[in-house]
Protein backbone atom coordinates (compact mmCIF):
# COMPACT_ATOMS: atom_id res chain seq x y z
CA UNK A 1 0.00 0.00 0.00
CA UNK A 2 0.62 3.72 -0.68
CA UNK A 3 3.14 4.59 1.95
CA UNK A 4 3.63 8.15 3.10
CA UNK A 5 3.87 10.05 0.14
CA UNK A 6 6.46 13.38 0.66
CA UNK A 7 10.59 12.46 -0.01
CA UNK A 8 11.50 14.24 3.04
CA UNK A 9 13.07 12.02 5.97
CA UNK A 10 9.79 11.24 8.31
CA UNK A 11 9.61 12.62 11.64
CA UNK A 12 9.03 9.38 13.49
CA UNK A 13 10.63 6.16 12.07
CA UNK A 14 9.54 2.73 13.61
CA UNK A 15 11.38 0.31 11.68
CA UNK A 16 11.02 -3.32 12.03
CA UNK A 17 10.41 -3.26 16.08
CA UNK A 18 9.62 -6.37 17.74
CA UNK A 19 8.24 -7.13 21.21
CA UNK A 20 7.33 -9.85 23.09
CA UNK A 21 5.20 -10.03 27.09
CA UNK A 22 6.73 -13.80 27.48
CA UNK A 23 5.42 -15.91 25.38
CA UNK A 24 3.39 -13.70 23.26
CA UNK A 25 4.66 -11.55 20.52
CA UNK A 26 2.75 -8.59 20.98
CA UNK A 27 4.82 -5.91 18.20
CA UNK A 28 5.91 -8.52 14.66
CA UNK A 29 8.59 -6.40 12.71
CA UNK A 30 6.05 -3.39 13.14
CA UNK A 31 7.09 -0.65 10.84
CA UNK A 32 5.49 2.67 9.78
CA UNK A 33 7.05 6.31 8.91
CA UNK A 34 5.22 9.90 10.11
CA UNK A 35 6.40 13.20 8.75
CA UNK A 36 5.73 15.78 10.23
CA UNK A 37 2.16 17.34 9.86
CA UNK A 38 0.43 14.34 9.33
CA UNK A 39 -2.19 12.91 11.51
CA UNK A 40 -2.00 8.79 11.96
CA UNK A 41 -4.54 6.51 13.28
CA UNK A 42 -3.98 3.51 14.28
CA UNK A 43 -7.23 0.62 14.42
CA UNK A 44 -7.36 -2.70 14.77
CA UNK A 45 -9.02 -4.70 17.17
CA UNK A 46 -7.84 -5.15 20.88
CA UNK A 47 -4.88 -6.81 21.68
CA UNK A 48 -3.39 -6.30 18.32
CA UNK A 49 -0.79 -4.25 19.86
CA UNK A 50 -1.88 -0.28 19.32
CA UNK A 51 -1.50 0.93 22.77
CA UNK A 52 2.19 -1.18 22.79
CA UNK A 53 3.61 0.47 20.03
CA UNK A 54 2.13 4.40 21.21
CA UNK A 55 4.19 3.23 24.46
CA UNK A 56 7.02 2.34 22.66
CA UNK A 57 7.23 5.72 21.06
CA UNK A 58 7.71 7.67 23.86
CA UNK A 59 9.51 4.56 25.48
CA UNK A 60 7.26 3.91 28.10
CA UNK A 61 7.54 0.62 27.13
CA UNK A 62 10.81 -1.00 26.15
CA UNK A 63 11.00 -3.45 22.63
CA UNK A 64 13.05 -6.36 21.82
CA UNK A 65 14.46 -5.06 18.73
CA UNK A 66 14.11 -2.80 15.77
CA UNK A 67 14.66 0.90 16.14
CA UNK A 68 12.11 3.77 16.62
CA UNK A 69 13.47 7.68 15.94
CA UNK A 70 12.46 10.49 15.89
CA UNK A 71 13.95 13.62 13.78
CA UNK A 72 16.83 10.80 13.33
CA UNK A 73 17.63 10.20 17.07
CA UNK A 74 16.44 7.08 18.51
CA UNK A 75 14.33 7.33 21.33
CA UNK A 76 14.97 4.86 23.63
CA UNK A 77 18.32 3.76 22.96
CA UNK A 78 21.72 5.72 22.96
CA UNK A 79 23.37 6.71 19.48
CA UNK A 80 25.66 4.17 17.83
CA UNK A 81 25.16 0.31 17.44
CA UNK A 82 25.56 -1.23 20.91
CA UNK A 83 21.01 -1.14 21.74
CA UNK A 84 22.33 -0.14 25.27
CA UNK A 85 18.89 1.71 27.22
CA UNK A 86 20.10 5.76 27.63
CA UNK A 87 19.88 6.81 31.15
CA UNK A 88 16.97 7.75 33.11
CA UNK A 89 17.75 11.62 32.28
CA UNK A 90 18.55 11.10 28.77
CA UNK A 91 15.57 8.92 28.63
CA UNK A 92 13.53 12.31 30.24
CA UNK A 93 14.42 14.55 27.97
CA UNK A 94 13.81 12.34 24.49
CA UNK A 95 10.03 11.91 26.45
CA UNK A 96 9.87 15.61 26.41
CA UNK A 97 9.84 15.66 22.73
CA UNK A 98 6.93 13.92 22.27
CA UNK A 99 3.50 14.81 23.93
CA UNK A 100 1.12 12.07 25.27
CA UNK A 101 -2.64 11.87 26.37
CA UNK A 102 -4.09 8.56 27.73
CA UNK A 103 -7.08 7.03 27.97
CA UNK A 104 -7.38 7.39 31.90
CA UNK A 105 -6.48 11.01 31.70
CA UNK A 106 -4.01 10.22 33.99
CA UNK A 107 -4.04 14.13 35.50
CA UNK A 108 -1.78 15.01 38.61
CA UNK A 109 -4.50 14.95 41.17
CA UNK A 110 -2.86 17.30 43.33
CA UNK A 111 -2.50 19.73 40.83
CA UNK A 112 -5.40 22.12 39.53
CA UNK A 113 -5.78 22.13 35.94
CA UNK A 114 -3.75 24.82 35.55
CA UNK A 115 -0.53 23.50 37.81
CA UNK A 116 -1.08 20.49 36.07
CA UNK A 117 0.34 21.96 32.64
CA UNK A 118 2.49 23.69 34.47
CA UNK A 119 4.27 21.20 36.04
CA UNK A 120 6.40 20.16 33.01
CA UNK A 121 7.18 24.07 32.02
CA UNK A 122 8.79 24.70 34.83
CA UNK A 123 10.74 21.77 35.78
CA UNK A 124 11.43 20.24 32.15
CA UNK A 125 11.31 23.61 30.25
CA UNK A 126 13.01 25.89 32.69
CA UNK A 127 9.76 28.29 32.68
CA UNK A 128 9.43 30.84 34.92
CA UNK A 129 6.06 30.51 36.84
CA UNK A 130 4.79 33.10 35.29
CA UNK A 131 5.61 32.70 31.62
CA UNK A 132 4.22 28.98 32.76
CA UNK A 133 1.10 29.99 34.19
CA UNK A 134 0.43 32.40 31.21
CA UNK A 135 1.29 29.29 28.75
CA UNK A 136 -1.24 27.42 30.75
CA UNK A 137 -4.06 30.11 30.13
CA UNK A 138 -3.12 30.24 26.77
CA UNK A 139 -3.86 26.29 26.71
CA UNK A 140 -6.78 26.36 28.67
CA UNK A 141 -7.87 28.39 26.72
CA UNK A 142 -7.63 26.61 23.63
CA UNK A 143 -9.47 23.52 24.66
CA UNK A 144 -12.33 25.90 26.03
CA UNK A 145 -11.47 25.51 29.92
CA UNK A 146 -9.69 28.53 30.81
CA UNK A 147 -12.52 29.04 33.50
CA UNK A 148 -11.39 26.17 35.04
CA UNK A 149 -7.35 27.10 35.63
CA UNK A 150 -7.68 26.69 39.47
CA UNK A 151 -10.34 23.73 39.50
CA UNK A 152 -9.12 20.29 40.50
CA UNK A 153 -8.96 17.39 38.50
CA UNK A 154 -11.95 15.78 40.81
CA UNK A 155 -13.90 18.36 40.46
CA UNK A 156 -13.86 18.42 36.51
CA UNK A 157 -15.73 16.14 34.27
CA UNK A 158 -14.09 13.06 32.44
CA UNK A 159 -14.63 15.46 28.91
CA UNK A 160 -12.89 18.53 31.10
CA UNK A 161 -9.94 16.46 32.18
CA UNK A 162 -9.49 14.89 29.09
CA UNK A 163 -8.99 18.11 27.64
CA UNK A 164 -6.62 19.20 30.38
CA UNK A 165 -4.88 16.19 29.18
CA UNK A 166 -4.53 17.54 25.75
CA UNK A 167 -3.43 21.14 26.95
CA UNK A 168 -0.41 19.62 28.89
CA UNK A 169 0.71 17.47 26.33
CA UNK A 170 0.23 20.13 23.80
CA UNK A 171 2.31 22.76 25.87
CA UNK A 172 5.33 21.68 26.34
CA UNK A 173 5.28 21.68 22.39
CA UNK A 174 6.25 18.07 21.60
CA UNK A 175 7.42 17.09 18.30
CA UNK A 176 4.44 14.83 17.68
CA UNK A 177 1.75 13.80 20.00
CA UNK A 178 0.50 10.31 20.97
CA UNK A 179 -2.96 9.44 22.04
CA UNK A 180 -3.81 6.69 23.44
CA UNK A 181 -7.48 5.97 22.93
CA UNK A 182 -8.68 9.21 24.54
CA UNK A 183 -12.08 8.97 23.98
CA UNK A 184 -12.57 5.24 25.71
CA UNK A 185 -13.28 6.20 28.84
CA UNK A 186 -15.73 9.11 28.31
CA UNK A 187 -19.24 9.02 28.42
CA UNK A 188 -20.28 9.10 24.66
CA UNK A 189 -22.11 12.94 24.96
CA UNK A 190 -18.33 13.93 25.94
CA UNK A 191 -16.51 12.18 23.32
CA UNK A 192 -17.31 15.33 20.85
CA UNK A 193 -15.83 18.10 22.93
CA UNK A 194 -12.45 16.27 23.20
CA UNK A 195 -12.37 15.11 19.20
CA UNK A 196 -12.98 18.85 18.45
CA UNK A 197 -9.76 19.62 20.43
CA UNK A 198 -7.58 17.00 18.45
CA UNK A 199 -9.27 18.20 15.37
CA UNK A 200 -8.27 21.86 16.27
CA UNK A 201 -4.59 20.93 16.45
CA UNK A 202 -4.43 18.79 13.22
CA UNK A 203 -5.56 22.34 11.62
CA UNK A 204 -2.80 24.08 13.18
CA UNK A 205 -0.26 21.02 11.73
CA UNK A 206 0.43 19.06 14.95
CA UNK A 207 1.60 15.79 13.68
CA UNK A 208 -0.40 13.05 15.69
CA UNK A 209 -0.40 9.13 16.35
CA UNK A 210 -3.41 8.17 17.49
CA UNK A 211 -5.22 5.01 18.69
CA UNK A 212 -8.97 5.11 18.46
CA UNK A 213 -12.06 3.36 18.12
CA UNK A 214 -13.85 6.63 16.61
CA UNK A 215 -13.98 5.28 13.29
CA UNK A 216 -16.19 8.58 11.78
CA UNK A 217 -13.09 10.62 13.28
CA UNK A 218 -10.49 8.88 11.95
CA UNK A 219 -11.92 8.92 8.47
CA UNK A 220 -12.29 12.64 8.62
CA UNK A 221 -9.86 13.63 10.40
CA UNK A 222 -7.01 11.64 9.40
CA UNK A 223 -3.93 11.72 6.63
CA UNK A 224 -3.84 7.89 6.70
CA UNK A 225 -4.98 5.19 9.03
CA UNK A 226 -2.86 2.36 10.09
CA UNK A 227 -4.58 -1.01 10.68
CA UNK A 228 -2.86 -3.60 12.71
CA UNK A 229 -3.75 -6.73 13.73
CA UNK A 230 -2.12 -9.49 15.92
CA UNK A 231 0.94 -7.05 16.35
CA UNK A 232 1.68 -6.69 12.83
CA UNK A 233 0.42 -3.38 10.51
CA UNK A 234 -2.02 -4.95 8.21
CA UNK A 235 -2.90 -2.30 5.73
CA UNK A 236 -1.78 1.12 5.80
CA UNK A 237 -3.59 4.13 3.39
CA UNK A 238 -5.23 7.11 3.11
CA UNK A 239 -8.57 6.25 4.86
CA UNK A 240 -10.76 6.05 2.09
CA UNK A 241 -8.56 2.76 0.76
CA UNK A 242 -8.27 1.33 4.24
CA UNK A 243 -11.95 2.26 5.26
CA UNK A 244 -13.07 0.80 1.61
CA UNK A 245 -16.03 -1.84 1.96
CA UNK A 246 -14.50 -3.79 -0.76
CA UNK A 247 -11.29 -4.18 0.64
CA UNK A 248 -9.31 -7.89 -0.41
CA UNK A 249 -7.68 -8.26 3.17
CA UNK A 250 -9.65 -10.58 4.94
CA UNK A 251 -8.75 -9.37 8.64
CA UNK A 252 -9.60 -5.81 7.75
CA UNK A 253 -12.47 -6.47 6.29
CA UNK A 254 -13.61 -9.06 8.75
CA UNK A 255 -12.98 -5.99 11.54
CA UNK A 256 -14.61 -3.31 9.71
CA UNK A 257 -17.77 -5.77 9.44
CA UNK A 258 -17.49 -6.66 12.79
CA UNK A 259 -17.10 -2.79 13.85
CA UNK A 260 -19.93 -1.62 11.39
CA UNK A 261 -22.32 -4.47 13.16
CA UNK A 262 -21.99 -2.93 16.41
CA UNK A 263 -21.23 0.92 16.00
CA UNK A 264 -24.40 1.26 13.41
CA UNK B 1 -18.64 -0.24 98.94
CA UNK B 2 -17.21 2.40 101.74
CA UNK B 3 -14.74 4.07 99.02
CA UNK B 4 -15.77 7.67 98.58
CA UNK B 5 -14.27 9.59 95.78
CA UNK B 6 -12.28 12.71 97.02
CA UNK B 7 -10.39 14.24 93.95
CA UNK B 8 -9.30 17.66 96.02
CA UNK B 9 -5.87 15.66 96.57
CA UNK B 10 -5.93 15.44 92.86
CA UNK B 11 -6.49 19.20 91.89
CA UNK B 12 -3.80 20.01 94.18
CA UNK B 13 -1.32 18.31 92.31
CA UNK B 14 -2.95 18.77 88.68
CA UNK B 15 0.22 20.33 87.88
CA UNK B 16 2.18 16.81 87.74
CA UNK B 17 -0.59 15.69 85.24
CA UNK B 18 -1.10 18.80 82.72
CA UNK B 19 2.57 19.17 82.75
CA UNK B 20 2.82 15.63 82.19
CA UNK B 21 -0.20 15.82 79.40
CA UNK B 22 2.26 18.39 77.59
CA UNK B 23 5.11 16.35 77.83
CA UNK B 24 3.64 13.41 76.03
CA UNK B 25 2.99 15.82 73.40
CA UNK B 26 5.99 16.72 73.04
CA UNK B 27 7.62 13.11 73.32
CA UNK B 28 5.29 12.23 70.22
CA UNK B 29 5.86 15.23 68.17
CA UNK B 30 9.43 15.24 68.17
CA UNK B 31 8.88 10.69 67.53
CA UNK B 32 6.67 11.20 64.35
CA UNK B 33 8.53 14.30 63.16
CA UNK B 34 11.78 11.66 63.24
CA UNK B 35 9.30 9.00 62.29
CA UNK B 36 8.18 10.36 59.19
CA UNK B 37 11.92 11.41 57.85
CA UNK B 38 13.39 7.32 58.61
CA UNK B 39 9.70 6.10 57.49
CA UNK B 40 10.16 7.97 54.04
CA UNK B 41 13.61 8.05 53.75
CA UNK B 42 13.30 3.53 53.97
CA UNK B 43 10.22 3.34 52.19
CA UNK B 44 11.89 5.17 48.80
CA UNK B 45 14.65 3.42 49.56
CA UNK B 46 12.86 0.26 49.75
CA UNK B 47 11.02 0.69 46.76
CA UNK B 48 13.96 1.58 44.16
CA UNK B 49 16.46 -0.60 46.15
CA UNK B 50 17.84 -4.13 45.39
CA UNK B 51 17.32 -7.29 47.52
CA UNK B 52 19.72 -6.64 50.24
CA UNK B 53 19.01 -3.24 51.06
CA UNK B 54 15.36 -4.66 50.94
CA UNK B 55 16.15 -7.23 53.25
CA UNK B 56 17.67 -4.89 55.97
CA UNK B 57 14.92 -2.92 56.10
CA UNK B 58 12.46 -5.47 56.47
CA UNK B 59 14.52 -6.81 59.20
CA UNK B 60 14.40 -3.45 61.02
CA UNK B 61 10.26 -3.44 60.22
CA UNK B 62 9.96 -6.84 61.84
CA UNK B 63 12.42 -6.50 64.33
CA UNK B 64 10.40 -3.29 65.90
CA UNK B 65 7.04 -4.60 65.21
CA UNK B 66 7.86 -8.10 66.98
CA UNK B 67 9.34 -6.65 70.44
CA UNK B 68 6.56 -4.93 72.67
CA UNK B 69 7.75 -1.01 72.93
CA UNK B 70 8.61 -1.34 76.43
CA UNK B 71 11.73 -4.12 75.65
CA UNK B 72 12.64 -1.86 73.26
CA UNK B 73 12.76 1.54 75.76
CA UNK B 74 14.52 -0.96 78.56
CA UNK B 75 17.20 -2.18 75.55
CA UNK B 76 17.94 1.60 74.40
CA UNK B 77 17.78 3.00 78.35
CA UNK B 78 19.40 0.25 80.03
CA UNK B 79 21.16 -2.01 77.47
CA UNK B 80 22.90 0.19 74.83
CA UNK B 81 25.06 2.13 77.40
CA UNK B 82 26.29 -0.46 79.23
CA UNK B 83 27.63 -1.80 75.48
CA UNK B 84 28.42 1.55 74.40
CA UNK B 85 30.10 4.23 75.86
CA UNK B 86 26.93 6.83 75.78
CA UNK B 87 25.46 9.27 78.21
CA UNK B 88 21.92 10.12 77.53
CA UNK B 89 19.11 10.91 79.53
CA UNK B 90 15.96 9.32 79.75
CA UNK B 91 13.80 11.51 77.90
CA UNK B 92 16.56 11.49 75.24
CA UNK B 93 16.31 8.13 75.17
CA UNK B 94 12.75 7.14 75.11
CA UNK B 95 12.32 10.24 72.16
CA UNK B 96 14.84 8.05 70.16
CA UNK B 97 13.05 4.72 70.79
CA UNK B 98 9.29 5.68 69.98
CA UNK B 99 11.59 7.26 66.83
CA UNK B 100 12.75 3.93 66.09
CA UNK B 101 9.87 2.78 66.75
CA UNK B 102 7.50 4.91 65.07
CA UNK B 103 9.73 5.23 62.00
CA UNK B 104 9.45 1.28 61.27
CA UNK B 105 5.41 1.21 61.54
CA UNK B 106 5.80 4.33 59.20
CA UNK B 107 8.36 2.60 56.97
CA UNK B 108 5.25 0.02 55.97
CA UNK B 109 2.69 3.11 55.61
CA UNK B 110 4.74 5.12 53.58
CA UNK B 111 5.99 1.99 50.85
CA UNK B 112 2.57 0.78 50.77
CA UNK B 113 1.43 3.93 50.14
CA UNK B 114 4.28 4.79 46.88
CA UNK B 115 3.18 1.78 45.90
CA UNK B 116 -0.61 2.13 45.45
CA UNK B 117 0.04 5.71 43.54
CA UNK B 118 -1.46 5.19 40.27
CA UNK B 119 0.74 3.39 37.22
CA UNK B 120 -1.01 5.75 35.12
CA UNK B 121 0.55 8.81 36.84
CA UNK B 122 3.99 7.83 36.57
CA UNK B 123 3.42 7.03 33.33
CA UNK B 124 2.21 10.94 33.05
CA UNK B 125 4.94 12.34 34.51
CA UNK B 126 7.63 10.34 32.22
CA UNK B 127 5.68 11.68 29.44
CA UNK B 128 6.38 15.27 30.06
CA UNK B 129 9.96 14.17 30.64
CA UNK B 130 10.35 14.44 34.37
CA UNK B 131 13.45 12.52 35.67
CA UNK B 132 12.78 9.82 38.40
CA UNK B 133 13.88 12.19 41.15
CA UNK B 134 11.19 15.28 39.90
CA UNK B 135 8.44 12.54 39.19
CA UNK B 136 9.29 11.27 42.76
CA UNK B 137 8.94 14.76 44.47
CA UNK B 138 6.55 16.16 42.26
CA UNK B 139 4.41 13.44 41.65
CA UNK B 140 4.99 10.01 43.81
CA UNK B 141 5.29 11.39 47.24
CA UNK B 142 2.26 14.58 46.94
CA UNK B 143 -0.13 11.62 45.78
CA UNK B 144 1.47 9.03 48.24
CA UNK B 145 0.76 11.91 50.86
CA UNK B 146 -3.12 12.25 50.31
CA UNK B 147 -3.03 8.31 50.56
CA UNK B 148 -0.95 8.06 53.74
CA UNK B 149 -2.58 10.96 55.71
CA UNK B 150 -4.98 9.25 57.38
CA UNK B 151 -2.93 6.42 58.72
CA UNK B 152 -0.30 9.00 59.36
CA UNK B 153 -2.48 10.57 61.88
CA UNK B 154 -3.88 7.41 63.63
CA UNK B 155 0.14 6.61 63.95
CA UNK B 156 0.76 9.48 65.57
CA UNK B 157 -2.87 9.10 68.11
CA UNK B 158 -1.51 5.57 68.74
CA UNK B 159 2.64 7.12 69.84
CA UNK B 160 0.37 10.00 71.71
CA UNK B 161 -0.65 6.92 73.92
CA UNK B 162 2.33 5.11 73.70
CA UNK B 163 4.00 7.72 75.60
CA UNK B 164 2.38 6.24 78.65
CA UNK B 165 5.70 3.85 78.78
CA UNK B 166 8.22 6.30 79.20
CA UNK B 167 6.95 6.20 83.06
CA UNK B 168 8.71 2.91 83.36
CA UNK B 169 12.04 4.86 82.87
CA UNK B 170 11.33 7.94 84.84
CA UNK B 171 10.15 10.03 82.42
CA UNK B 172 7.78 12.77 84.00
CA UNK B 173 4.74 12.40 81.00
CA UNK B 174 1.26 12.18 81.95
CA UNK B 175 1.37 8.20 82.87
CA UNK B 176 4.20 8.85 85.45
CA UNK B 177 2.68 12.08 86.79
CA UNK B 178 -0.63 9.64 87.31
CA UNK B 179 1.74 7.45 89.12
CA UNK B 180 3.39 9.99 91.43
CA UNK B 181 -0.39 11.04 92.61
CA UNK B 182 -1.16 8.13 93.53
CA UNK B 183 2.10 7.17 95.03
CA UNK B 184 1.93 10.03 97.18
CA UNK B 185 -2.01 10.51 97.95
CA UNK B 186 -3.14 6.16 97.41
CA UNK B 187 -6.05 8.03 95.30
CA UNK B 188 -5.78 5.60 92.96
CA UNK B 189 -9.25 5.40 91.53
CA UNK B 190 -10.04 9.29 91.06
CA UNK B 191 -6.01 9.73 89.89
CA UNK B 192 -6.40 6.97 87.09
CA UNK B 193 -10.03 8.46 86.18
CA UNK B 194 -8.93 11.55 85.86
CA UNK B 195 -5.90 11.14 83.79
CA UNK B 196 -7.86 8.37 81.50
CA UNK B 197 -10.17 11.43 80.52
CA UNK B 198 -7.10 13.28 79.73
CA UNK B 199 -5.73 10.75 77.19
CA UNK B 200 -9.19 10.58 75.77
CA UNK B 201 -10.31 14.09 75.42
CA UNK B 202 -6.98 14.93 73.77
CA UNK B 203 -6.78 12.18 71.85
CA UNK B 204 -9.81 12.64 70.45
CA UNK B 205 -8.96 16.45 69.71
CA UNK B 206 -6.02 15.72 68.03
CA UNK B 207 -8.65 13.29 65.52
CA UNK B 208 -10.49 16.56 65.00
CA UNK B 209 -7.94 17.92 64.44
CA UNK B 210 -5.73 15.85 62.18
CA UNK B 211 -9.31 15.21 60.41
CA UNK B 212 -9.57 18.64 59.51
CA UNK B 213 -5.84 18.75 58.18
CA UNK B 214 -6.63 15.74 55.51
CA UNK B 215 -9.90 17.27 55.03
CA UNK B 216 -7.72 20.71 54.14
CA UNK B 217 -5.13 19.07 52.43
CA UNK B 218 -7.47 16.96 49.57
CA UNK B 219 -9.00 20.23 48.69
CA UNK B 220 -5.67 22.21 48.82
CA UNK B 221 -4.42 24.12 45.55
Amino acid sequence: MANSSNNSPALLDIAEVSKSFGSVEVLRSVGLQVAKGEVVTVIGPSGSGKTTLLRCVNFLESYDSGSIRIDGKEVGFRDGGARQRRSERDLAGMRAETGMVFQGFNLFPHLTAAGNIMLGLTKVRGKSTSEARAAAEHWLGRVGLAHKADSLPAELSGGQQQRVGIARAVAMEPKILLLDEITSALDPELVGEVLAVVRSLAEDGMTMVMVTHEMAFARDASSRIVFMADGSVSAVGPPKEVLAAETTNERLRTFLARFRASHF
Amino acid sequence: MGYTLNFNLIWRHFDKLSGGLLLSLELALIAIAIGIVIGLVLAVWYVSAGRVVRGIIAAYVEFIRNVPLILLVYLVFYGLPTVVDLAYSAQTSFVATLALYSGAYLVEVFRSGLEAVPRGQIDAGKAIGLTPWQRLVHVRLPTMMRITLPALSNTFISLFKDTSVASVISVPELTYGAQWINFNTFRIVEVYLVVTAMYLVTGYALLFALRLVERWYRTAR
